[in-house]
């Protein structure tokens, strides 16, 4: 099993929510958070003081998959956030140790 | 500004008699003869509105600007501020402000710098005194809201690092050492000092604005800058809060302006059409100058230039024309822009929310160009006679002399309130935030 992280641009969310759907990613979870790479920060003026806000908003979008669906959920949302302008986000994808769905007791793939 | 209520103070005490005997005999034809219902219903709507002007206006102009840990420290000034002063008009406020005991017209002496305590407790007022035409109650009532507004409008400059409790000490003695002489020398009637220069400051540039704007100046130097200021990124908090704010002092300001007409006429009737004209025109003045200077027009620019043509046409309007005002308004957001970005940045203080930058400037430039506009050839009230050069004089004199007055008499009740109990909290205390220091509450609580 694998854990895919995705840190996309916010206004991407509801593409890369659809493209999941599609390809039956059926959980995923969601944070609003913070953070710069290349596109670095952009600045701010108020009467005549300029702050540089480094940390952008972004969304990180976390989906367990099984092993075999690794691929197809990567470029899933991939194509789905890219915008081909700098500042589109990465993906990261770790292993993931193991699974327990809290209602049932399940583990491992059945639990995803 | 009140010609009218200076007449009357001199046959006060023999109305006042009079009245009192009327009201013993007969109690229900006891209203004053010369009472206009037509100007007392217009001057109890104005007082609500300077009211208006500090609680909620200016209290959410502040709240705005400063980060959100001190959202309820500046919200928390201003209302206790206004309750303050409410009480210190009803003491002795308004009794030093206003009596025209021992003033005589042409000579200088004690009673041309402050009034005396013959009204101390507003023992001299009652259901029949009248100032003019309209009863001293609600005269004294909309000037209760002068005081108000005056030392609220100091709090933008030491916003997020001042006690509370030194704070309230300061307004206190600020408000009986520097802003009720004031009031006294420019509108107490012939005899105080300014008026007698021959001043014209109609709604109060020298006393609300220049003398709140260098107090401001000399607090936020003595205190000291922030702490990480300019390094540190201070965004405001809020700028929904402030455009709101600046929305709801536009607003009362025409019954701090037309108001103070004292009257529902003429006077009145122009005091509110340049009122508008000059906080529009100031309000793109500043837009225009910021987007050409920084790239882009912001909120807080236009809602800055607004307040800064307010500032500047209150002392102007009781004797500008429309041409005037628009002129005026020009130079304001101009003006107050230059000195809010650049001036602040060159010169190193920490004038949080640009008290000195758009008060004291946007003060100065009305009181001086007051004294051109006023001539009849740009539109204004002034007589054939009017000479330009003369009034611009006056106006600079009485504009310096403030300065100087102000100036000098905050920084002497602030090096005594450091010594004694300490002007800041403590650096740990300000990176905490004020709202949680000194309130033990927080304003957002999600």
């Amino acid at each position: 099993m694998k854990l895919v992280t995705a840190i996309i641009k916010p206004f991407k969310l509801d593409d890369a929510r659809e493209a999941l759907s599609e390809v039956g990613v059926q959980g995923m979870t969601v944070t609003e958070t913070k953070g710069f790479g290349r596109q670095k920060g952009h600045t701010e003026l108020y009467r005549g003081a300029e702050y540089v806000v480094d940390f952008l908003p972004k969304i990180k979008l976390e989906v367990a998959v099984a092993d075999d669906k690794v691929d197809e959920v990567v470029s899933a949302i991939t194509k789905a956030a890219s915008t081909g302008k700098i500042g589109d986000g990465k993906i990261f994808v770790t292993d993931l140790g193991q699974v327990v769905r809290i209602r049932t007791g399940e583990t491992g793939d059945d639990a995803l | 500004m009140k010609r009218l209520f200076s007449n009357f103070l001199s046959q006060k005490a023999l109305l006042g008699a009079l009245v009192a005997f009327y009201a013993l005999v007969a109690p229900s034809i006891a209203m004053a003869d010369d009472l206009d219902t037509g100007d007392t219903a217009w001057m109890i709507v104005a007082t609500l509105l300077v009211l208006l002007m500090t609680i909620p206006g200016l209290s959410l102009f502040y709240a705005g600007m400063v980060r959100s840990k001190n959202v309820l420290s500046v919200m928390m000034q201003c209302f206790a501020i206004t309750c303050l002063m409410s009480v210190i008009w009803v003491v002795y406020g308004y009794s030093l402000a206003f009596d025209a005991t021992g003033m005589v017209e042409g000579t200088v002496n004690f009673n041309s710098i402050v009034g005396g305590l013959g009204n101390a407790f507003m023992g001299a007022i009652t259901v029949d005194s009248m100032t003019g035409t309209i009863p001293e109650s609600v005269f004294a009532t909309f000037q209760m809201t002068f005081a108000i507004i005056t030392p609220a409008l100091i709090v933008g400059a030491f916003a997020e690092r001042m006690k509370f409790s030194t704070m309230l000490v300061f307004m206190t003695l600020w408000v009986t050492i520097c802003y009720l002489p004031m009031v006294h020398m420019v509108w107490a009637g012939p005899g105080g000092l300014l008026w007698d220069w021959g001043i014209i400051d109609f709604a109060g540039g020298t006393v609300v604005h220049i003398n709140a704007g260098i107090a401001g100046l000399v607090a936020c130097i003595m205190l000291g800058k922030r702490k990480g200021y300019p390094t540190t990124p201070m965004p405001p908090h809020n700028l929904t809060y402030t455009i709101i704010g600046a929305s709801l002092l536009w607003v009362g300001w025409f019954g701090f302006n037309a108001g103070s007409a004292v009257a529902s006429n003429g006077t009145a009737g122009m005091a509110m059409l340049v009122t508008q004209i000059a906080t529009a025109t100031a309000a793109l003045s500043w837009m225009f100058v910021e987007w050409m200077k920084h790239g882009k027009p912001s909120v807080l620019g236009i809602a800055s230039g607004a307040v800064a043509g307010l500032v500047a046409i209150t002392p102007a309007s009781g004797s500008v024309g429309p041409q005037g005002a628009l002129l005026i308004g020009v130079a304001a957001g101009a003006g107050c822009f230059f000195a809010a970005t650049m001036l602040k940045r060159a010169m190193g203080y920490d004038d949080s929310l640009d008290v000195f930058g758009v008060h004291a400037v946007g003060g100065i430039i009305g009181a001086i160009l007051t004294g051109v506009f006023t001539a009849p050839y740009w539109g204004g009230s002034g007589a054939e006679d009017f000479v330009i050069g003369g009034q611009v004089w006056i106006q600079i004199k009485s504009v310096l002399f403030t300065v100087i007055y102000t100036g000098v008499l905050t920084a002497i009740i602030l090096k005594v309130l450091d010594v004694v109990m300490g002007l800041r909290v403590s650096e740990e205390d300000e990176i905490e935030g004020l709202d949680i220091i000194s309130h033990d509450e927080r304003g957002y609580n999600f």
